[in-house]
């Protein structure tokens, strides 16, 4: 297996990375694309060496058919996958006018609850304040 | 009984195809009512021939020779699950009919709900890796559509992180099996494990953490577990009932299989001090959380700790409990959320500040939120007592005193966290803010309130049928550690 | 979308049924050749994006009995059907017959049993492809329910 391919890859992996790390959603719909892709560059790459198809009929060394199967699998769900966050991030738009991951409100209450008990120190716990 | 085994997947699907074309809401209420009683039925005489022969049923798709078929494989641990699931799911859809929840009159919910039943069950069933990802995919498309089907923003927002999260970890996943398929030219489980003990011990590893790492997101262990609590507390309360009791659950079982069939008794250790970080720092976010759904997400984790615990430690005795303890906790976890589920129908709110009284208000209720609570804190006589000390007693005989103490301090926090919630939702005056005063609070909710009452009557026969079942858990966990036998099953499949 | 009035023409008088013609035979082809439902449904699926890209509706729209949600399950249901139907014959599930009958005419034509799983593969995938234009293609009605709270 030729090192472009492993080249390839890693081109890949890390353009797709890094688009995931985004908080806009289309641009994370676009890094799963990538990644997909390079998953699915990396099955074939080391899955199977080189030949011909494999068709009844055809002559000579025949490439392994089953990475091909596992590839075409992948590609179909990546398709379905890439179609949902789509829909997501459109949905997004529609109702907040941008399409980029919001914070945990919940999770930054906690946080603040945590703050508020260790600057007043241990007296008034934040559930018998609200009570 | 090998043409049974592929049933409780093909009949779901069937349904979920029919109800795209046939989109009354009665009729797919009917269809998808008839779909999971009859998959049931088929899963039971499956567990019924695998618990009385001993043997491991398998079934080829296709008829296909040798490691060309796809096999599906119910040995007992599979069977078992397979169970459970169908009953924990056929409950939470009885549940979700009667919530009246704009969701469940989607035309969409049953079609997916019946996807995700399809995925769960191949999930447990199925013989080869590449299998098994295809079937996580099935369910995790389901999960994505049921977490977001109301579309609104907080659904939303929750909604793309667990998509995100789930597809790295679909990534992950792929790759392991890309590259076992490299490394060893076979994804079958019963080809595998000849072929994996041959391999280098570097590559060997590499392959281990990779898997290790997939379904470690998907069963939510210590470091990987930040999605759940973010994610579940949004979902519609039938909906987090499912995934809560099940989702997390297929991903210990993969670990399950990971443990005991590819890389048997390899980084135990590793699995070990996860599983126990995973109690500890799961209960410790349960006790400062203020929502109900949000302490009983923290609980998965802190409980799934105490599974990968019992599989970390290994041998029959701890395998054993484990899968005791997974038997027991899907339904417990599930009655819980479904609980929950009519609080938050009742009073609008699902919030400790919210919600009081409930005790006062319908005292049946409280009943039904007791059990199930008490049983995940792990009071006798209740399955959980048993799981739990199923697992103290395979930990103290493998000499791992640090985790059976951790184990036993984390029970104390789960009752403290327990409490919680049982003096701010079930005690004190009821609350003005409650939507519905007029009491009898299960009378207006009568088909959730069966359902509910269903699943835990579920839980108190699995806490009387302990002995059996413990039995049971035991040849299952010896048939998991007899690597032979599963091979020399499939091997000799017709 | 297309504003040229020779590529309009051009889409719709020629590649959409040129298309559909490759696709039917890609996929009928698919049994021991390359092809297949799957890639004949795809090919079927282009002609659809061409359309769109034209600026038309995807002609499959005009016929409320084959709108694209219909056309999904039934395609699901056939490939399904296939799937579980040796089980009542006796076999296991996806398992394939081939039956071969004399066609006055024709001659002798070979049937084979999962050619049936490869339309509903079909079936299923220029539905996916429907419901992808018909729900993000255009704007709004695509979700029934609207946001509850405010749009910001």
């Amino acid at each position: 297996m030729s090192i472009w391919a492993f080249a390839l890859i890693a081109v890949l992996f890390a353009v797709g990375s890094y688009l995931l790390m985004e908080r806009s959603l289309t641009r994370v719909a676009l890094g799963v694309g990538v990644i997909g892709n390079g998953v699915n560059v990396l099955i074939i790459a080391s899955g199977s060496d080189a030949g011909e198809a494999p068709i009844i009929g055809r002559e000579g060394v025949l490439a392994d058919p089953l990475p091909q199967a596992l590839v075409l699998t992948a590609i179909v769900i990546g398709f379905a996958l890439l179609t949902f966050l789509m829909t997501l991030a459109w949905r997004n738009w529609t109702i907040t006018g941008n399409d980029e991951v919001e914070d945990d409100v919940e999770d930054r209450m906690i946080t603040r609850r945590a703050e508020q008990t260790e600057k007043l120190g241990d007296v008034p716990h934040p559930e018998d304040v609200q009570t | 009984m090998s043409s049974l085994v592929a049933l409780p997947i093909l009949i779901p699907l069937v349904a979920a195809a029919l109800m795209l074309v046939v989109r009354n809401l009665f009729a797919q209420r009917a269809i998808s009512f008839a779909a999971l009683l009859s998959s049931l039925a088929t899963a039971t005489a499956v567990l019924v021939d695998v618990w009385n022969t001993g043997d491991i049923a398998v079934s080829r798709l296709g008829g296909w020779p040798g490691s060309f078929a796809i096999t599906l494989v119910s040995d007992g641990l599979s069977s078992v699950l397979v169970v459970v699931a169908l009953v924990v799911t056929a409950t939470v859809l009885l549940f979700a009919v009667g919530q009246q929840t704009p969701d469940e009159h989607s035309p969409y919910y049953h079609p997916v709900y019946m996807a995700l039943v399809a995925g769960i069950s191949q999930a447990f069933l199925a013989g080869d890796l590449f299998n098994l990802f295809v079937a996580f995919e099935v369910l995790l498309m389901a999960s994505y559509v049921l977490l977001t089907l109301e579309g609104n923003r907080e659904q939303i927002r929750s909604g793309t992180t667990y998509v995100v999260l789930n597809i790295i970890e679909s990534v992950v996943l792929v790759m392991a099996v890309g590259l076992i398929f490299a490394a060893t030219g076979t994804v079958s489980f019963a080809e595998l494990p000849e072929r994996i003990a041959a391999l280098p011990d570097g590559v060997r590893m590499g392959l281990h953490l990779l898997l290790l790492i997939a379904f470690g997101i998907k069963a939510a262990v210590f470091p990987l577990f930040s999605w759940l609590p973010d994610s579940y507390p949004t979902a519609p309360s039938s909906a987090s009932a499912v995934f809560a009791g099940l989702l997390t659950k297929v991903g210990v079982y993969c670990l399950i299989r990971v443990q005991t069939l590819l890389f048997p008794g390899e980084l135990s250790n590793l699995v070990m001090v996860v599983g126990v970080s995973t109690m500890a720092i799961g209960v410790l976010g349960a006790i400062s959380q203020h929502d109900m759904k949000r302490i009983l997400s923290f609980h998965i984790i802190s409980q799934i700790g105490y599974m990968v615990f019992g599989l970390g430690i290994g041998g029959a005795v701890a395998i054993a409990a484990t899968i005791f303890y997974l038997i027991h906790h899907i339904p417990v976890k599930t009655s819980l959320f479904l609980v929950e589920g009519i609080i938050e129908r009742n009073t609008g709110s699902s919030s400790l500040d919210d919600v009081s009284g409930l005790a006062r208000k319908s005292p049946l209720l409280a009943v039904l939120f007791l059990i199930p609570a008490m049983s995940l804190a792990g009071f006798p006589p209740l399955s959980g007592f048993l799981a739990k000390f199923a697992l103290v007693r395979g930990g103290l005989s493998a000499e791992q005193y640090i985790g059976v103490g951790v184990a036993i301090v984390v029970s104390l926090l789960t009752l403290v966290s327990m409490v919680k919630i049982w003096v701010g939702a079930f005690w004190g005056e009821v609350a003005p803010s409650s939507l519905n005063n007029s009491g009898g609070v299960l009378r207006q909710h009568r088909s959730m309130a069966s359902a509910t009452a269903i699943l835990v009557g579920f839980t108190l026969v699995i806490a009387v049928a302990a002995g059996p079942l413990y039995e049971f858990a035991t040849r299952a966990s010896d048939q998991l550690l007899d690597i032979e036998r599963y091979i020399s099953a499939v091997r000799s499949a017709s | 979308m297309i504003k040229s009035k020779i590529l309009e023409e051009l889409i719709d008088r020629w590649l959409t049924k040129v298309g559909t013609l490759v696709a039917i035979f890609i996929t009928f082809r698919g049994h021991n050749a390359p092809g297949g439902g799957f890639a004949g449904g795809l090919i079927l699926g282009a002609v659809f994006v061409l359309q769109y890209l034209a600026g038309q509706q995807p002609t499959i729209r005009r016929k409320p009995i084959l709108n694209p949600e219909r056309l999904l399950g039934f395609g699901l249901l056939l490939a399904l059907v296939t799937t579980a139907a040796p089980l009542f014959v006796g076999g296991a599930p996806l398992e394939s017959y081939i039956w071969s009958i004399t066609l006055p005419q024709i001659g002798k034509v070979k049937i084979v049993s999962s050619t049936f799983f490869d339309f509903g593969v079909f079936f299923v995938v220029v539905a996916v492809v429907l419901l992808v234009l018909t729900f993000l293609g255009t704007r709004g009605g695509a979700i029934s329910h609207e946001p509850t709270d405010g749009v910001g």
